[in-house]
């Protein structure tokens, strides 16, 4: 059963990462108190200015928490793998590259989930949030429609560390850094110069904030975010294809180059 | 070349170039972008066949091509020229087939060094699908074959010794049960008498499994111990391939005394075996 036998192999990247959060736990606690700190830090800007901004700056720094953790850990799979000196073993195991992708994906989307789980609880205790107004399931859906157009994003940038061991990884950072700016986590895209705004175009954060504050600020329904959520699945069912495609072409270099092996 | 069944591997013309950044000399104007860069010849048209159920080893000072060799033949690099086949697949074309009938053990304990064994080995059988259940009890036992001590299966990884970790890594490629393995340098660092057991422990598998080895190795007397063949590589080119008995006798001959396995390596390379190739 070729399906199962994938299937079964996507399992030993989730239990696999699980396994590593475990040994790792100090940094993760360190990395979790980080997050925490931020989310707090940002919502007490809002505090200054009145309660929906604390809203919409919690908001923003819950949902760009889960986001760059999904691209986190998708992009930076290679990185990782080539630090601990695996990459090699893991790239000769005999599964399909979109095994081994989709089981880094699902950890990141599972990881993702407790660790915004977590830093909402905190920031709820806080900041005395109320969410009565809010539709938390299609916020959740909202949630999972753009999981796909990051998955696809990350597997983009994984392959950056593939074209150069040495500087690839820095490369994934500016990527990130580059739609936090221009997708409206902290503020409305509008008060970007216009040039910038071109991009927040392009980016699907831009739609996932809008879509997600406006059902959890406004309480939308499902039907009123249909055509934000169409959209952004339509986003990610472009970029995953596109982002195997490129990881694949990237890794057909790699071993020709023989950059697989480099310690960068 | 064709394929015959009896091949587990057939290698043909394979050649293999790297580029490398050249260093900055002063005085030389710089390049707009990036460096220039000089070809490196890792593997030079090397062609060789190994028999089913075989064990052929490689010998060669460091950086002659082994390694490279190694890595192709693993589906882990593309030859620039020449074909490889394992069992009459192509491992360009068939890369997922390929790598399920190989496994190999690098030089380099490729482990999460934070998981303990255990877990890395679990996780080694999933990938192979071999099912937890098995995994567990197979891996036990050929962890206690080699003399590694159960206590230790749950520890990490990184406070292992280089030789526990070595006898770990064959484990997890005698684990999925490869009809080629690769072992690429396996008992270097290891002491003695662990040298002994993984040695030992690759003719009983070879024997009772039906496994062809291919094995990279510095060490003269495990060569000659373990192998049927060995070629000897020199700058990316075989400058030998035969018994270890008729490599010794072809040299006897000339010299008119008894040598050693180690004599020949001199007399073909002019190297020892510390010497960068």
């Amino acid at each position: 059963m070729e399906l199962g036998r994938e299937l079964r192999a996507t399992y030993a990247f989730v239990e696999r990462n699980f396994n590593l959060v475990r040994r790792y736990l100090n940094w993760e606690i360190v990395f979790l108190f980080y997050s925490i700190i931020n989310a707090l830090t940002i919502g007490f800007i809002g505090v200054t200015t009145g309660p929906d901004e604390v809203l919409f700056l919690t908001v923003g720094a819950l949902l760009w928490g889960f986001l760059s953790v999904l691209f986190h850990e998708v992009g930076e799979s290679v990185s990782w793998e080539r630090w601990e000196g695996t990459i090699e073993y893991t790239f000769m195991a005999p599964i399909r590259r979109l095994t081994h992708l989709g089981g880094m994906c699902i950890f990141a989307i599972i990881y993702g989930t407790i660790r915004t789980t977590v830093v909402l609880a905190v920031v709820a205790f806080f900041f005395d949030i109320s969410l009565k107004e809010a539709n938390l399931f299609s916020g959740l859906l909202v949630l999972v429609c753009s999981s796909l157009a990051f998955i696809g994003l990350g597997l983009m940038a994984a392959v950056l560390p593939l074209l150069s061991p040495e500087r690839g990884s820095q490369a994934t950072h500016i990527l990130q850094g580059v739609i936090l700016l221009v997708s409206g986590v902290y503020y409305e895209v509008e008060v970007l110069p216009g040039w910038l705004q071109n991009l927040s175009v392009i980016s699907p954060a831009t739609y996932t904030l809008k879509a997600a504050r406006a059902a959890l600020l406004e309480g939308q329904s499902i039907a009123a975010l249909g055509p934000e959520m169409l959209r952004l699945v339509v986003i990610g069912l472009v970029l995953i294809p596109l982002g195997l495609f490129i990881f694949n072409l990237g890794e057909n270099y790699a071993m020709r180059s023989g950059k697989l092996k480099r310690s960068g | 070349m064709a394929a015959v069944l009896e091949d587990a591997l057939v290698c043909t013309g394979v050649s293999k170039q790297f580029y490398e950044e050249e260093e900055r000399v002063p005085g030389v104007k710089r390049r707009w972008f990036g460096r220039r860069k000089r070809p490196i010849h890792a593997v030079k048209d090397v062609t060789f066949q190994v028999k089913r159920g075989e064990i052929f080893a490689i010998l060669g000072p460091n950086g002659s091509g082994k390694s490279t060799l190694i890595r192709i033949i693993s589906t882990l690099l593309f030859p620039d020229r020449g074909s490889v086949h394992i069992f009459g697949m192509d491992v360009m074309k068939k890369r997922l087939y390929v790598r399920r009938m190989i496994n190999r053990v690098s030089v380099e304990a490729a482990f999460f060094k934070k998981l303990s064994s255990y877990e890395n080995l679990m996780y080694a059988a999933r990938l192979y699908d071999v099912k937890p259940e098995e995994a567990r009890v197979r891996s036990r036992e050929i962890l206690e074959r080699l003399g590694f001590s159960p206590k230790k299966i749950y520890i990490p990884m990184e406070n292992l010794s280089r030789g526990m970790q070595q006898k770990v890594a064959v484990a997890r490629a005698l684990l999925t049960s490869p009809v080629l393995l690769l072992l690429d340098e396996p008992t270097t660092g290891l002491d003695p008498k662990s040298k002994r057991d993984v040695q030992k422990f690759i003719l009983e598998v070879q024997e009772s499994h039906d496994t062809t080895v291919i094995l990279t190795t510095h060490d003269m007397d495990e060569a000659e111990k373990l192998c049927q063949r060995m070629a000897i590589i020199e700058d990316g080119s075989f400058v030998a391939l035969d018994t270890p008995q008729n490599l010794k006798a072809q040299l006897t001959r000339k010299n008119g005394h008894a040598v050693t396995l180690e004599d020949v390596f001199l007399e073909l390379t002019g190297k020892g075996w510390e010497e960068e190739g």
